[in-house]
């Protein structure tokens, strides 16, 4: 198995803070990788070092093989690593079809072709494809900003599925979902996995929530890795379970 | 979203652009004029309408832009003697390039930067337009702008030229049209409404916003061009910072980011004014007290409250839909 992400030694100061401290580890392509830890131990900041919407202060990011380190959210985008947010970031004018045709089309062709070329660049049907993957179908022409919370979350995870992405990284997806719609997102996210051949690294509150979907696990704890392992390793490690399981 | 090849606000354009080919017969010279200006504005509106209403970048400079294109027609037309539609590319060419270098500095800080920049910009240009007599005449302004001959046809009378400006507005509008629902129209929207997450899929965040604003200052550049030979004269004041706003309260006052807004927000803007004639000293602040009213009762502008009707009348379980959703 091919190695798709490589962090090493990323480190995140915020004047005399630091956020993520020395933090490397690797994904392996089509493996889940769950990254836990406690409030305010630096994983949105790594996810944020990691995409390019912050410069980390020291440390290399590679993509299969290559540097990424610095590259904009964007370039990160073309090259094939798509995001979820931890707060609600959809288009909320934009139906749900418009908001997953839009995710797709800056992947297709250029400027030019894109302004001259057929409105959807064939992109309904991809995103129509999306809309029944993830269960939307009876939403499809609704803006997005009347959908509830959970189908939002569903529609942010479609969005970052819709160029076919090699790599996404999920902040905190099943935050504020409910009990059944938690299911349903688990079980999409295992299938888009299991089909798509999709990589994925996510970054959870919900310990069951992880320790079912994921293959192998990351421990933060103050910005540092505490522990790497399998759900069971993790599980039973006394570091783990003394900084984070707790009591 | 519709998805038809044609939908209400193209029919709307196209059946509007009939009625106004026949809507000055016998109205006069001085009706015929405020039509022509009217829509002369609406163009501006229109450009303006793109850059704040759809992809939500705050300009100051609209009448700026079209002060730029209006001496660029004048002076093409009069001293440089060549054609009016030559001049009209060249003006709305001139404006897009300007707009292009001058989106540059705003990209590199956020949210108002552009505001800041383009309200320099409003009153430097009106500073160019005042003092440098031996090109723009400074306060005497330019002369003699001669109107457009098309295929033989002078359009010396205001009917024919307003016919003129009818035809041109059309085309300008559809151009438009078709460009908001394009793949770019989508992207502007996205700069619009959250420009982070536009950029985490792929969404090029400064090209997409350079060319908001720069299209949006060509169509400034269009209406210049129409303004110079239908008033035939010109000098800076119509172009200052003060009519600026007006063009930005036009855009808000006919419904942000609709497609027709800015036809009803210009309507407000240049006809309104000319109702209210009969009111005499007090036409201002009844005009005034207007556009408050609206805009208390109604944020989203005629067409936003237009919309809103429709849609209860219609009992559709969405009830307000977006912007530039092409139903308006």
């Amino acid at each position: 198995m091919a190695t798709v992400l490589e962090v090493e030694g990323v480190r995140k100061q915020f004047g005399g803070i630091t956020a993520v401290d020395g933090v490397s580890f690797t994904v392996e392509e089509g493996e889940i990788l769950g990254i836990i830890g406690p409030n305010g131990c630096g994983k949105s900041t790594l996810f944020n070092c990691i995409l390019g919407q912050l410069a980390p202060t020291a440390g290399r990011v590679r993509l299969d093989g290559m540097d990424v380190t610095g590259m904009n959210p964007e370039q990160m985008n073309r090259r094939g690593v798509s995001r979820t947010f931890q707060l609600l970031q959809v288009f909320p004018e934009l139906s749900v079809r418009e908001n997953l045709i839009l995710a797709g089309q800056e992947h297709q062709g250029t400027m030019l072709s894109r302004l001259f070329g057929a409105r959807d660049a064939g992109l309904t049907a991809a995103a129509d494809r999306m809309i029944g993957f993830f269960r939307l179908q009876h939403l499809a022409d609704t803006r997005a900003g009347g959908l509830s919370y959970g189908q939002q979350k569903l529609l942010d995870a479609a969005m970052a599925f819709m160029a076919g992405p090699r790599l996404v990284l999920l902040d905190e997806p099943a935050g504020g979902v409910n009990l059944t719609m938690l299911g349903d997102l688990k079980e999409r996210l295992k299938a888009m996995n299991a089909e798509a051949g999709a990589t994925f690294v996510v970054i959870e509150h919900n310990m069951d929530f992880v320790m079912s979907l994921c293959t192998r696990v990351v421990v933060m704890a103050e910005g540092k890795v505490l522990a790497v392992g399998t759900p069971a390793e993790v599980r039973a490690n006394p570091a783990v379970i003394e900084a984070y399981l707790g009591h | 979203m519709n998805t038809s090849r044609f939908d209400a606000v193209f029919a709307t354009l196209v059946l509007g652009a009939v009625i106004l080919w026949f809507a000055p017969v016998g109205m006069g010279r001085y009706g015929t004029y405020v039509l022509s200006l009217w829509l002369v504005t609406a163009v501006a509106v229109m450009g303006l309408n793109l850059t704040l209403g759809v992809a939500g970048l705050k300009s100051l400079a609209q009448a700026a832009f079209m002060g730029i294109g209006a001496y660029a027609t004048a002076l093409l037309t009069t001293k440089a003697g060549i054609g009016w539609f030559p001049a009209f590319a060249i003006s709305g060419a001139l404006c897009f390039a300007v707009g292009l270098l001058l989106g540059f500095p705003a990209l590199r800080v956020k949210a108002h930067y552009l505001a800041f920049v383009t309200l320099a910009f409003s009153t430097l240009v009106w500073l160019v337009l005042r003092n440098e007599q031996w090109l723009t005449g400074g306060v005497f302004g330019l002369s003699n702008i001669p109107r457009p001959v098309i295929f033989g046809i002078k359009t010396d009378n205001a009917l024919p030229f307003h016919r003129f400006v009818v035809v041109v507005t059309l085309l300008l509008a559809l151009v438009l049209w078709w460009l908001v629902r394009s793949p770019w129209g989508r992207a502007f929207l996205a700069l619009r409404e959250n420009p982070v997450r536009a950029a985490s899929l792929g969404v090029n965040i400064r090209a997409y916003t350079l060319l908001a604003f720069a299209i949006g200052s060509a169509y400034a550049g269009f209406a210049g061009a129409l303004y110079a030979p239908l008033v035939e004269f010109i000098d800076p004041s119509p172009f200052q910072l003060s009519a600026s706003f007006f063009l930005l309260l036009m855009v808000v006052a006919g419904g942000s980011g609709y497609q027709l807004g800015p036809f009803v927000g210009a309507l407000l803007g240049v006809v309104l004014p000319e109702w209210l004639r009969f009111t005499g000293g007090l036409y201002l602040i009844i005009f005034a007290a207007i556009v408050i009213g609206l805009l208390i009762a109604c944020p989203q502008g005629v067409l936003g409250l237009l919309e809103r009707g429709w849609a209860a009348v219609r009992r559709r379980p969405m009830g307000s839909n977006p912007p530039v959703k092409e139903t308006a």
